[in-house]
């Protein structure tokens, strides 16, 4: 084939391209954790507790130890000769965290033992012959009366059961002595018009990503080292976190993320399991896999969520917001995980949402309950605060008889006044809210909502419209923001063949990055997509990396490797200099050819360049041979993408259902790579948003048992829970990296859990209904039409 | 799943299944395990062995013979959601199935599991007992024929033997009868179910039967509903009326996450008008 016969490659960047992943995963043909086969493979079962809350006195571990199979039993006390606390990644002080509990149990599904045995099923049958001996202590379940010391202190040593005690943020708090001046707030609440004060709940979820959490770990005695597979988001973390544990060298670990079904946050956490599968496979130098049940990550897979809010707002009766005070309450459960009493702080900096108002405050306090520990859920920290934020502007528009996009309009963070500061201390980076506000109205057809609202109204009908702004950081994020270190590491080489394969820190879990990186990085040599290979999830191929957490994949992940692949396509033009006779500079690759500027023709083909590195003779001077590099990067900030949800939800009058009846999403992640891909981020998110207004809540009794611990219980939402997404876009690029790519991995949870809650107020409003806390329970809803308290 | 260890047997006729039923230790049958299968999972049932009556053919199929309506209990949800004969004949039937957890569940689950688990919250019963099924037995003893009102008898708790199998449910064709549920988000079981059949002649309501499920521990009739319409031209005013007294009288309404009793007791009202308004829509 002559290079005028070579076909002229697609454009690639921004375009619709189908997710490789896909076909593997769809027919089942992917490796998950529970298909890893090793021989001599031991299985793991851990004996939980089903007390919330007491002492163990005794574990009977007898019988399980003669049963045939099983090779070992281990207690908590005996775990923890060989296998320290586990470490978190937030600096406030912690209770003392064992794999398995040594003494006390702390929430229902906490592990009390572990059995190791042929297989599965015995290792099961085991655990289940263990016998455990607890005396029942009173358990702790609100966290106001937790606050107060009530019933009972869930750990020793923190009182009141004080997690965080107290975080003051925004206006009047010095974040170097944490001094607080109240008197600009208190200004502003006294000469405002309007007060708005409510006490909301943003309740607790169970993230139930698809695939539960598993682990292999495999100690070779022979070699001192150990590989880890995990169902996880950032293998690099895990490594450290292994290494750390064990009290090795991390030369001596390899961690292995291979496919992993879904995340949402809650396996960016290192567990108790991973921490005991390593110990235990070390201690008997064999192989050893534990697969979590579906009932054990109902409550032993960390939680999301789970704060509550006073929130007041104060305004002028044009309906601009003159302050903005939260006190924050966040139930963390039992114990702090890696991110735990971080993800409120999260809330706590997104507090302004994409609003101009001078006086903001925050107090934060975190308390422990006889829960399931919480962590990072899909939003981590900006739902919440986007749906506090989102409902008191909601009733401030109710209350004043505005417009509800109006509102939000009038305060808005006018487009020329980026980079703005907000008062909480984020330095927002780009934002055009009015446009994509208007588009939203626009599609939604806002006006002619409005008229149908009230005609059905007239009718009888429960009708209400609800309309969230958001505003969320992303791309995490510059190394003082994370305990980790914030940058991402890459590394592209180009096969002898003239293939690319590139290395990410980025752990994609469904993100479809293999699709997206692949696009970029063809288009950066202008070869074609087939021929570019992203391989992630394995640190001992990956060099280094953070992981995939907090909409940072695009982001962080994306402009690393665009670096390493120009320090890459700079050596090769070298190369190509050198066999065309021609300057570095003046070279252009595309269509699988690197050809001189003009005359595209005369090039060499992709390969013959590649193969010439490999085989340089003569070598051209001071070129080394070969084609490999690798970057670091981190941003110089956050990314802070923003877009605007609207829904119609109609309430049957006599049941208290809830139905929508319109979702229309306008989102800017500000430069798109593959729209179809964002789609399916926003999608998914939206349905998750959406989820946890309407249908999903994790429930405890008053003696901390789990209620809602199965899918029987637990609704997650499904095609029929939702109508059709209308979903659109505008473009607001970063100045933070030079793609001007923001991320979109969460987004779509921040607008909809908010505007789906307004339109069912709105819709409640004929009752004189102000708020209703979430979920939509069918039967609050109806209470409410009843005149009854929710 | 990590149930504890069971022997799995494939019936491959009624009379094998039942004499593997009656040899083995500890043994329960397996139709589509939708309802079995969970708590074996959960290891609240343990048993030793698995008679599996999945293929087995007499139980399968929908038929009319002399003028009734047979179902076989290994028919599928999803095959009586999408049977013409039904659809045709007993169109309440079909729609019950439809309304039967999700695809997934339609595509596995079965009539006779749904009748011999009588989960307090099953629709299945509460249709049977509107357009009066009646079941037939088999099992060491031989054949037997139960009435649907006297087939349920408490929560998971039916007239049936340990040796014994559902192997039809036979009804009377019937046009004027309709169901009406209102769905647990999560498991889409029914939080209150009614199905309301009724036989009109002269203008006037000759019969009525209304079957209620979700509301206590096991499906039943409402007999005051039934009288209050016996007699009454079937219009909205009777209809209200009717519904308005439904659930009266009913003690130890369930009461849990989703639903308060108070909440239930007004759902039985809602749900037995909008049953009753299907089955006039019938008519
Ligand atoms: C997620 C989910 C949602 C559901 N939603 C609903 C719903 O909305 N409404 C509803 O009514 N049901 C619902 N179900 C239950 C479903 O309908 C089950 O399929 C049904 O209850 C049991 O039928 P099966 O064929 O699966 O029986 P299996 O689970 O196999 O058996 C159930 C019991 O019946 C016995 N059995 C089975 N067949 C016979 C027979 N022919 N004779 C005697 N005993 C027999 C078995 O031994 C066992 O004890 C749901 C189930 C699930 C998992």
């Amino acid at each position: 084939m002559t290079a005028a016969e070579r076909p002229i490659l697609p454009k690639l960047v921004g375009e619709r391209i189908k997710r490789r992943e896909d076909p593997r995963l769809i027919t089942g043909h992917a490796t998950y954790v529970d298909d890893l086969k090793l021989p001599g493979l031991l299985h793991l079962a851990f004996k939980r507790s089903d007390s919330a809350h007491g002492v163990i006195k005794n574990i009977d571990t007898s019988a399980a130890e003669q049963m045939p199979g099983v090779e070992l039993v281990m207690t908590g006390k005996q775990l923890a000769e060989i296998l320290g606390p586990m470490p978190i990644g937030t600096p406030f002080p912690s209770p003392d965290h064992y794999a398995i509990a040594t003494d006390r149990v702390r929430y229902v599904g906490e592990p009390v033992a572990v059995v190791v045995a042929a297989d599965r099923y015995l290792a099961r049958d085991a655990a289940d012959a263990i016998e455990v001996d607890i005396e029942e202590l009173p358990a702790v379940v609100d966290p106001e009366k937790a606050m107060q010391g009530e019933p009972a202190a869930v750990h020793e040593g923190f009182e009141n059961n004080l997690a965080v005690p107290y975080v003051p943020g925004g206006t009047g708090v010095d974040p170097a002595t944490m001094e607080v001046d109240n008197s600009a707030l208190d200004k502003a609440f006294a000469e405002a018009d309007v007060n708005i004060s409510q006490r909301m709940t943003n309740q607790r979820l169970a993230p139930n990503a698809m695939e539960p959490r598993g682990v292999v770990a495999h100690w070779e005695p022979g070699k001192e080292q150990i590989t880890i597979w995990s169902g996880t988001q950032n293998p690099h973390i895990l490594k450290t976190m292994i290494a750390a544990q064990l009290g090795v060298g991390q030369h001596q670990v390899r961690a292995i993320a291979p496919e992993v079904g879904g995340g949402f946050g809650c396996k960016i956490n290192i567990y108790g399991e991973e921490y005991t599968a390593a110990a235990i496979s070390r201690k008997l130098g064999a192989p050893v896999k534990w697969i979590e049940d579906r009932s054990e990550a109902f409550m032993a897979t960390t939680h999301g969520r789970d704060i509550l809010a006073y929130v007041d707002l104060a305004a002028k009766r044009d309906g601009t917001v003159t302050a903005l005070k939260l006190r924050l309450i966040a139930d963390v459960g039992a114990y702090n995980m890696l991110l735990t009493a971080a993800v409120p702080t999260l809330t706590m900096l997104m507090l302004n949402g994409t609003y101009d108002i001078p006086v903001v405050r925050a107090e934060l306090t975190e308390v422990f309950t006889n829960k399931t520990p919480t962590d990072a859920y899909r939003g981590a920290g900006r739902p919440e605060a986007t749906y506090f934020v989102e409902r008191a502007f909601d009733m401030l528009a109710h209350e004043l008889g505005m417009d509800p996009a109006d509102v939000r309009r009038k305060n808005f963070i006018k487009k020329d006044a980026f980079p703005y500061t907000t008062q909480m201390g984020a330095i927002y980076d780009s934002g055009d809210y009015e446009t994509a506000l208007d588009r939203a109205l626009q599609n939604a057809g806002w006006e002619q909502l409005k008229q149908e609202r009230d005609q059905a109204r007239a009718e009888g009908r429960i009708v209400g419209l609800g309309l969230a702004y958001y505003v969320e950081v992303c791309g995490l994020g510059p190394s003082a923001s994370l305990p980790t270190g914030g940058w991402e590491h890459a590394g592209v080489t180009i096969e002898r063949d003239g293939r690319i394969t590139a290395t990410t820190g980025s752990s994609p879990h469904g993100q479809g990055n293999e699709t997206t990186f692949a696009q970029m990085l063809a288009e950066q040599f202008g070869v074609a997509f087939d021929d570019v290979t992203i391989l992630h999830g394995d640190t001992g191929v990956v060099k280094q990396g953070i992981g995939t957490f907090g909409s940072r994949s695009q982001a962080v992940g994306g402009t690393v490797l665009m670096n390493a692949g120009e320090k890459v396509k700079k050596k090769m033009a070298k190369f190509a200099a050198a066999m065309l006779d021609a300057n570095e500079d003046d070279l252009v690759f595309e269509n699988g050819m690197i050809s001189v500027k003009g005359s595209p023709g005369s090039g060499k083909t992709f390969a013959e360049v590649a193969s010439f590195a490999y085989v340089p003779v003569p070598l051209p001077p001071g070129v080394e041979p070969g084609l490999s590099d690798e970057a670091f990067w981190e941003p110089e900030n956050n990314t802070y993408p923003f877009g605007c949800h609207i829904v119609m939800m109609e309430i049957d009058r006599e049941t208290g259902e809830p139905r929508l009846t319109k979702v229309v999403a306008v989102d800017d992640a500000g430069t798109i790579i593959n729209p179809m891909i964002v789609d399916g981020q926003i999608h998914g998110g939206l349905a998750q948003g959406i989820g946890q207004a309407m249908i999903e809540e994790v429930v405890y009794d008053e003696d901390g048992q789990l209620v809602t611990g199965s899918f029987m219980d637990y609704a997650i939402p499904r095609a029929d829970d939702l109508p059709w997404f209308e979903m659109d876009n505008t473009v607001t690029t970063t100045p933070v990296n030079p793609m001007g790519a923001k991320g979109v991995g969460e987004a779509g949870t921040l607008g909809s859990t908010p505007a789906v809650v307004n339109a069912a107020v709105d819709a409640l409003s004929p009752f004189g209904v102000k708020h209703v806390d979430m979920m939509l329970r069918p039967e609050k809803l109806w209470r409410l039409m009843q005149g009854g308290g929710a | 799943m990590i149930p504890t260890e069971f022997d799995y047997k494939r019936a491959t006729s009624l009379d094998e299944a039942i004499q593997l039923l009656s040899s083995s230790s500890e043994a329960k049958l397996l139709a589509g395990g939708h309802s079995l299968i969970p708590l074996m999972k959960l290891r609240l049932s343990e048993p030793e062995t698995l008679v599996d009556i999945g293929r087995i053919p007499d139980i399968k199929g929908i038929r009319e013979r002399e003028g009734k309506i047979g179902i076989g209990a290994g028919t599928t949800h999803h095959e009586v959601e999408t049977s013409d004969l039904l659809r045709e004949k007993a169109p309440v039937v079909a729609d019950c199935a439809g309304e039967i957890g999700d695809p997934q569940v339609r595509n596995r689950g079965t009539l006779g599991g749904s009748l011999a688990h009588a989960d307090p919250a099953a629709d299945y019963p509460a249709v049977m007992l509107a357009i009066d099924a009646e079941f037939h037995i088999k099992g060491g003893n031989g054949w037997r024929t139960v009435k649907a009102s006297d087939f349920f008898q408490d929560m998971f708790t039916v007239d049936l033997a340990d040796d014994e199998i559902i192997v039809n449910a036979m009804f009377d064709p019937i046009q004027s009868a309709s169901y009406a549920k209102l769905h647990q988000r999560a498991s889409h079981y029914a939080i209150i179910g009614v199905a309301a059949a009724l036989g009109v002649e002269n203008g006037l309501i000759q019969w009525a039967r209304l079957g209620l499920t979700g509301a206590i521990g096991y499906a039943v009739r409402m007999p005051n509903v039934e009288e209050a319409l016996i007699g009454k031209q079937p219009e909205q005013d009777t209809i209200d009326a009717a519904a308005g007294i439904a659930g009266d009288g009913l003690e130890d309404i369930n009461s849990d996450l989703h639903a308060s009793a108070e909440y239930r007791r007004a759902m039985i009202k809602v749900f037995t008008r909008r049953a009753l308004e299907g089955a006039v829509a019938r008519l």
